[in-house]
């Protein structure tokens, strides 16, 4: 009698077991879109590896300034009430020279060199710690060397940001529209994102998609220069040959694909 | 057996609703996090990772150092482990449940756990501690499970088991293992890119699990009738002083290599933990309690009359865990984060909140704990009887 | 068997648990909403894809199109028809189905679904 009830309990769990799996199966399956039924937009950009070229001799606070805005207005990029200072939301912002460049931190420079208003952002790294670190690819790097985010996939671990050596992971520690004007995007054709994901630059991958320039590029009056690191006649490459550069903690290996004229 | 957990004294359900009470009241603040988000929190851009993470790191170590029971009796033929086996086996299972707990409590988006397995992803480190956490939680379980009922129906447990025992062996070791490159392989961290990491885990680890063990013998001893044995304490008393040294002497290398080469990025975490940064100094007073507790253990420990008799035998566990803890728990993550990449300092202190969800997580585990440990209890008794 | 009463009293307390849905909402069913097209939908004349289909399949075609638009960078979507459509929640499907409230809303409300897309995406044309 014991025996014949344990075996019936037995059975009736793994049946119930069996059952609930088969009945979630379609759910974990992806939607498939056949490749010939999803193609690039015809004005896309193309690259085999974006890049970016700072010259840090025109950044000052106020062009700086601008740049923040064009990318936070574009992206839906927050500002929290005071209160979360600590937890704020950051896709480009501005470091003194010394903070930037942690590495490279010379004796009896200037004050003016020390104190230099640096523009940071996602290095969009070759060797990215980040995607190495991200547990669901959520962060993963495009063929055409963009670091990206998948907000849908995001599970708000935080791996990636104690892997980024540059800090330039930003955490949703709340609704992020408690930081928008009345909880509306300044972009309403750019999502907003959720709480608990993490998020960063993009590049503007959603810009270069139909043929456009980042939004911090075309109002950084020449400041900044973009462009495909890989195409050796691109402007960017020429400006690289033509100046002497610098990259953050290019020591660690992450291979940065922002440059910066000093 | 499950169901010799359903009678007790009146102390004993005392203490079963005193703890739901706990869970309950930390379950409320849990939903103001759930509502709001982490943001509740004391954690930042900068201190991304905070207390929850600091205890799951911890309670890895808790959980693998059941595993210094183990590795004796079945390794060694140590016998008077035999009797104790099955107590670090459940302290295991009741650790890993607040492993998992803590990791859960700690995602943005806790619901999306599970993208972790649909989207497997072998060259993250976090990947591979889901996996290894969950197989020791429940090669444990099984494990335990299977021997106290073998003990008894007074027959040898089957032959299978004596399989998974020799697995959870290398196992525990990996947990922990595993948990400590989740830190010391990141690049940008000073604090933590250390290969000595994973030692002085294991070595932290095998000095917290069995103090903690130690103190639940006692605990054991006082409320039911079965005897742990003094023998199997002194034992465990010995393997803690080992342990104890070995963690502070990778330490010390760590202070050493950090120290004399000067580099600076490597530098400012210690400096910033023990000295403090201008007036951001939070963990100063901590991390010389954590130093005091373990050195003076440390010089208790090597006599063995002290750390044989059983007066003292509590109050050097207490030094023990409690030092460990702050070393690994609060210092160790916190640490890592301050300074930030930019070589900043944003300092980081858990707000009631998300202390009180620690203490609920604690709750839920020493509520597991409570249960087994009257499961096997009962059955030594009646064993025994 | 002397837990006779004590097992009765247990599986009715079970049973009445798990049906609480049922007794619950007993009496408050309401007819399903009715689909209501913006103009702009019925000017376009088409979907992406079939009428059913689209009723029964939305959410994975969804999910398919931001897994193509995020991860592959591929961003236009090619019906049968040949006709390309933007893979967008807001810059594609609201273009046409402006009404959201009325389209989307009011139906997920009825099957009691609480699809999590709007958390981050908006309706462009609510002002």
């Amino acid at each position: 009698m014991k025996d014949s009830r344990r075996s019936f309990l037995k059975i009736a769990g793994v049946s119930a077991l069996g059952l609930t799996a088969a009945s979630n199966a379609h759910a974990i399956g992806e939607y498939f879109i056949p490749s010939e039924k999803a193609i690039k937009d015809q004005k896309v950009s193309t690259a085999d590896r974006w890049g970016m070229v700072i010259d840090t001799r025109k950044l000052n606070h106020e062009t700086n300034k601008k740049m923040m805005e064009a990318c936070h207005v574009t992206h839906n990029v927050p500002t929290l009430p005071e209160k979360y200072k600590k937890q704020e939301i950051k896709w480009v912002w501005e470091e003194e020279y010394s903070n930037a460049f942690t590495e490279i931190h010379n004796e009896f420079q200037s004050e003016e060199a020390e104190h230099a208003p640096i523009l940071t952002l996602c290095n969009q790294c070759e060797n990215p710690p980040c995607v190495q670190a991200c547990p669901t690819k959520a962060t993963f790097k495009r063929a055409d060397g963009i670091v990206l985010m998948d907000f849908h996939r995001c599970i708000g671990c935080r791996f990636c940001m104690a892997a980024c050596p540059y800090g330039s992971r930003s955490f949703n520690f709340q609704d992020p529209r408690n930081g928008l004007e009345d909880g509306k995007p300044t972009n309403p054709q750019f999502p907003t994102r959720t709480k608990g994901v993490v998020e960063k630059c993009n590049f503007c991958a959603e810009r270069l998609a139909v043929g456009k320039i980042p939004a911090c590029v075309e109002v950084s009056e020449g400041a900044l220069v973009f462009g495909d690191l890989s195409d050796e006649n691109s402007e960017i490459r020429k400006v690289l040959k033509e100046n002497y550069t610098i990259r953050r903690k290019a020591s660690l290996g992450t291979g940065p694909s922002v440059f910066y004229i000093v | 057996m499950l169901e010799k957990a359903l009678s007790g004294s009146r102390n004993y359900w005392l203490w079963l609703a005193g703890l739901m009470a706990v869970i309950a009241v930390a379950f409320m603040g849990y939903l103001q996090q759930w509502e709001f988000g982490l943001g509740i929190t004391g954690m930042s851009r900068d201190v991304s990772w905070g207390f929850y993470i600091a205890q799951f790191t911890f309670l890895v170590g808790v959980a693998a150092g059941g595993v210094m029971l183990v590795l004796p009796y079945y390794l060694h033929d140590y016998k008077a482990f035999g009797r104790i086996t099955i107590l670090g086996e459940f302290l295991a299972v009741a650790s890993v449940v607040m492993c998992l707990l803590f990791i859960l409590a700690d995602l943005g988006q806790p619901t999306r756990a599970m993208n972790v397995i649909f989207n497997a992803t072998p060259h993250s480190m976090l990947f591979w501690d889901a996996l290894v956490l969950n197989g020791y939680l429940i090669l444990n379980i099984v494990i335990g499970w299977k021997l106290l009922e073998a003990e008894r129906n007074a027959v040898p447990a089957p032959k299978w088991v004596k399989t998974l025992i020799y697995i959870s062996i290398p196992w525990a070791f990996g947990i922990h293992t595993v948990t400590a490159f989740l830190y010391s392989g990141l690049p940008g961290r000073g604090y933590w890119l250390t290969a000595v990491l994973a030692p002085r885990f294991l070595a932290s680890a095998f000095a917290a699990g069995p103090s903690f063990l130690i103190l639940l013998c006692f605990i054991v001893r006082k409320v039911t009738k079965f005897d742990p044995g003094i023998k199997a304490m002194q034992t465990l008393m010995k393997i803690i002083t080992y342990a104890l040294i070995a963690n502070v002497f990778f330490f010390l290398c760590e202070v050493f290599t950090v120290f004399y080469s000067k580099i600076p990025s490597h530098m400012a975490h210690l400096n910033y933990l023990f000295f403090g940064h201008g007036d951001k100094a939070a963990l100063v007073p901590f991390m010389w309690t954590s130093m005091f507790l373990m050195f003076s253990a440390i010089g208790f420990l090597v006599v063995p009359k002290i750390r044989n008799n059983e007066k003292y035998m509590p109050f050097l566990c207490i030094m023990v865990f409690i030092g460990t803890w702050i070393d690994k728990g609060m210092g160790m993550i916190a640490g890592g984060f301050v300074p930030n990449a930019m070589h900043s300092y944003t300092e980081y202190t858990p707000t009631p909140l998300e202390i009180l969800i620690t203490v609920g997580v604690y709750a839920t585990g020493f509520l597991v704990l409570t249960i087994l440990f009257k499961i096997a209890t009962k059955v030594k008794e009646e064993v025994n009887a | 068997m002397s837990d006779k009463g004590k097992i009765v009293v247990g599986v009715a307390i079970f049973a009445a648990l798990v049906s609480f849905p049922f007794w619950y909402n007993t009496g408050t069913a309401k007819p399903a909403p009715e689909l209501i097209i913006a103009p702009e939908a019925k000017a376009a004349g088409a979907c992406v894809l079939p009428k059913d289909q689209m009723a029964k399949e939305h959410m994975q075609l969804l999910d398919g199109w931001r897994n193509s638009v995020v991860r592959e960078g591929q961003r236009v979507y090619v019906a049968e028809s040949g006709k390309q459509y933007a893979m967008s929640l807001s810059n594609g499907c609201l273009e046409c189905h402006t009404n959201k409230a009325d389209f989307c809303d009011k139906c997920h409300e009825y099957a009691s679904v609480n699809p999590y897309c709007w958390d981050c995406h908006v309706n462009p044309k609510e002002k």
